[in-house]
């Protein structure tokens, strides 16, 4: 970039970018589904339409660009490298491209998308977040925002979680959080939500539902996307600049999917780019024991936006399994749903033992820990780029969305490696 | 004309607000919560809404979550459900279904509705879905000739109760509080301000619930609402008496408390 450009400019136009999705219903509709939508109790809508207008009146806000974009810039430690993997692509095949997310204060891509939403917060004269976590990474993230701004903040996250994320657990705390273990249904992400979402539906005049993934009911889809946006704007530019033409294939993980639509959105007009996301398939999609909502799931309605997600014949959803408390979630995001739909992208799993084995080797190729979700789109780009490079019939550049660190996996990695105990 | 039409219309003759209770479908069993439902009805409500055991139940509280989880667990099915709706119908009460939305978009819409009106049910109440999402379900609902009611909310705008109303058949929700399912000390001066900005928008019937859990409180919205809907403080007494017969007792006598303060506010009127 040249010494006149403001450093702002790339995360204001990522952000300030109009979409054509979702439409002015918050929908995504495909020629027999509509995606996405609003289905909420209506004590909600009232506060649903403040989070609209705020969010929309955001988008063309130059004194909210200029704070978001700063925030990013000087606080999220922004942008975020393009790291060539020259091990992992020797072994893989292919040229692969590490979108350092890890690297970004707190150690994930979370805190792009909260940081604009605690400022949105800020706007609506809120005085308090609330947020649900899964691995605790977005709460780490939202109680890392609160502190910052001044907000109080109460983060759900299901008793399950706390136990095997024990250290965002600590984390948030020290941040001046309260976090509330959830012990009911499966007591992971999914019930998180449902907790919260019943604080919200009491509290909503004060208080600000800050959720942490691309799902939920119109317009958090878009608004988390929009957040995040900048991880996409950033690696096309990058990956330009790195090899003078755009990647063959953009990889992430799919949870909730708000890493996925970051780092995929810049992409989508790019008709050549191949985009892959890649579901938590637990213990194997045959044994039933998984998180991976399209591949192995069907069209429903969860937690306000109609989506696939994993549920029984009478619409119950079914409980997700994966080794990554990040992607423990039996839904996914409505513009993903839409994707998978279109055919735009495309959506394996990746089992546990994938997933690790991948987690392995990037920490001893590269020296770099990754978060275990993370790991799964490593090893997501490990299995397609064979794939590529037959197609092309030459070796295919491949950018990773390194969606976080794995500081806080490492009593899962310990126990399932076999370090000695189980611990460091 | 269906029953929920017919209920309303009676009461409103009597000049008085009906009585709703609400139990979830398989707690403690299918046929358990069918005798309780039966014992709600002798004892003087006049609509019985059925729930529909959900895993996410994200606007119910903690009684309500407890008796629907273990409705669950013992393995409660939406077919399960209709059949208990025809056993309240058969007792000549008025018959709602309460369920969140996924269980009914993925059960069929239209299969969901025809199945309901089969075997005598009067409508149904849908807690989570807005009149902007229901294209399809007023399309079943009125094929079928079922009640379909949606709430509105202390927060809801004039606009959105105008908008709500339009599209319910039966009455109109209004919820008391803004917050989950349970029962509260006081339900407060925001439920008769809905009532009122509500009726200003529709001749529906207007019935409160969400916190109502004993007589007094339910004259008091009697006074004022054209019904009285509890839910919670049924539950409670069927947590608390695990003896199906015993539950079905207290159930019973809380009807009995609640119908009489029915009474008693609509002669305040």
């Amino acid at each position: 970039m040249s010494e006149q450009t403001d450093p702002r400019a790339e995360i204001i136009s990522a952000y300030a970018a109009t979409a054509a999705m979702p439409d002015d219903t918050g929908h995504f509709p495909t020629d027999d589904t509509l995606f996405g939508g609003r289905f909420m109790p209506e004590a909600l809508m009232a506060v649903l339409k403040e989070v609209t207008e705020a969010y929309e009146s955001s988008k063309t806000d130059p004194a909210f660009h200029r704070e978001f974009a700063d925030l990013l810039l000087h606080y999220a430690n922004r942008p975020s490298l393009l790291t060539e993997a020259r091990n992992l692509s020797r072994r893989a095949g292919a040229r692969i491209l590490l979108k350092r997310e890890d690297l970004n204060h707190t150690g994930s891509h979370k805190i792009n998308n909260v940081l604009g939403q605690a400022l949105l917060a800020k706007r609506m004269g809120k005085t308090r977040v609330i947020a649900e976590t899964g691995a605790g990474q977005h709460g780490v993230a939202t109680a890392t925002a609160a502190a910052l701004l001044g907000l109080d903040c109460v983060v759900y996250m299901g008793a399950e979680d706390t136990k095997r994320q024990a250290l965002n657990v600590a984390r948030m705390r020290m941040l001046g959080a309260e976090v509330v273990p959830v012990a009911i249904g499966s007591q992971t992400l999914k019930d998180a939500i449902n907790e919260a979402l019943r604080d919200w539906v009491a509290s909503a005049d004060t208080t600000y539902y800050l959720l942490g993934t691309a799902a939920g009911p119109h317009p958090f889809p878009a608004m988390v996307r929009d957040f995040a946006r900048i991880i996409g704007v950033e690696a096309r530019r990058q990956t330009l600049e790195a090899t003078g033409a755009l990647p063959d294939a953009v990889c992430a993980c799919i949870g909730g999917g708000s890493n996925a639509i970051g780092v995929f959105h810049a992409f989508l007009p790019e008709e050549s780019v191949k985009l892959y996301g890649f579901e938590a398939g637990g213990s194997g999609l045959a044994t039933g024991l998984h998180a991976a909502s399209i591949t192995g799931g069907s069209v429903g309605v969860l937690h306000g936006t109609r989506t696939f997600l994993l549920q029984d014949e009478y619409g119950q959803t079914k409980d997700s399994h994966s080794i990554s408390a990040g992607l423990d979630y039996p839904a996914v995001g409505p513009e993903h749903a839409y994707l998978h739909a279109t055919g735009r992208a495309i959506y394996e799993p990746v089992d546990d033992r994938e997933a690790m084995d991948a987690f392995r080797v990037l920490c001893q190729t590269e020296g770099i820990i990754p978060a275990i979700e993370s790991a799964h789109a490593i090893a997501g780009a490990l299995r397609i780029a064979p794939r590529l490079a037959a197609e092309l019939g030459r070796e295919p550049v491949i950018v990773v969305n390194l969606s976080g660190r794995g500081d806080k996996d490492m009593h899962t990695a310990a126990s399932y490696f076999g370090f000695e105990g189980g611990e460091l | 004309m269906n029953r929920l039409q017919d209920v309303l219309k009676n009461a409103r003759a009597e000049n008085r607000a009906v009585l709703i209770g609400y139990l979830p479908a398989g707690y403690p069993s299918v046929d358990g919560s069918i005798e309780a439902m039966r014992a709600m009805v002798e004892g003087g409500c006049d609509i019985i809404e059925v729930g529909l055991p959900y895993s996410d139940p994200a606007m119910d509280g903690p009684v309500i979550q407890a008796a629907a989880d273990q409705a669950l667990a013992r393995g409660v099915t939406t077919p399960d459900v209709i059949r208990a709706a025809g056993a309240v119908a058969d007792t000549g009460a008025a018959a709602l279904i309460m369920s969140y939305w996924n269980p009914i978009e993925h059960y069929g819409v239209d299969r969901f509705a025809a199945d309901l009106a089969a075997v005598g049910g009067s409508g149904v109440i849908t807690p989570d879905l807005i009149p902007e999402e229901a294209g399809p379900w007023i399309a079943a609902t009125d094929a079928h000739d079922l009640g379909r009611v949606f709430l509105v909310a202390p927060s809801s705008s004039a606009e959105r109760i105008a908008l709500t109303a339009e599209v319910c058949t039966g009455f109109v929700y209004a919820g008391a509080v803004m917050g989950v399912t349970g029962a509260r000390d006081q339900v407060g001066g925001a439920a008769q301000a809905l009532v009122a900005r509500t009726k200003e928008a529709t001749e529906q019937a207007v019935c409160v619930g969400l916190g109502v859990s004993n007589g007094d409180q339910a004259a008091e919205i009697a006074a004022y609402a054209d019904g009285v809907i509890v839910g919670s403080a049924f539950v409670r007494r069927l947590l608390d008496n695990r003896d199906p017969r015993k539950g079905a007792e207290a159930v019973r006598e809380l009807a009995a408390e609640l119908a009489d303060g029915v009474r008693r506010g609509s002669k305040a009127r």
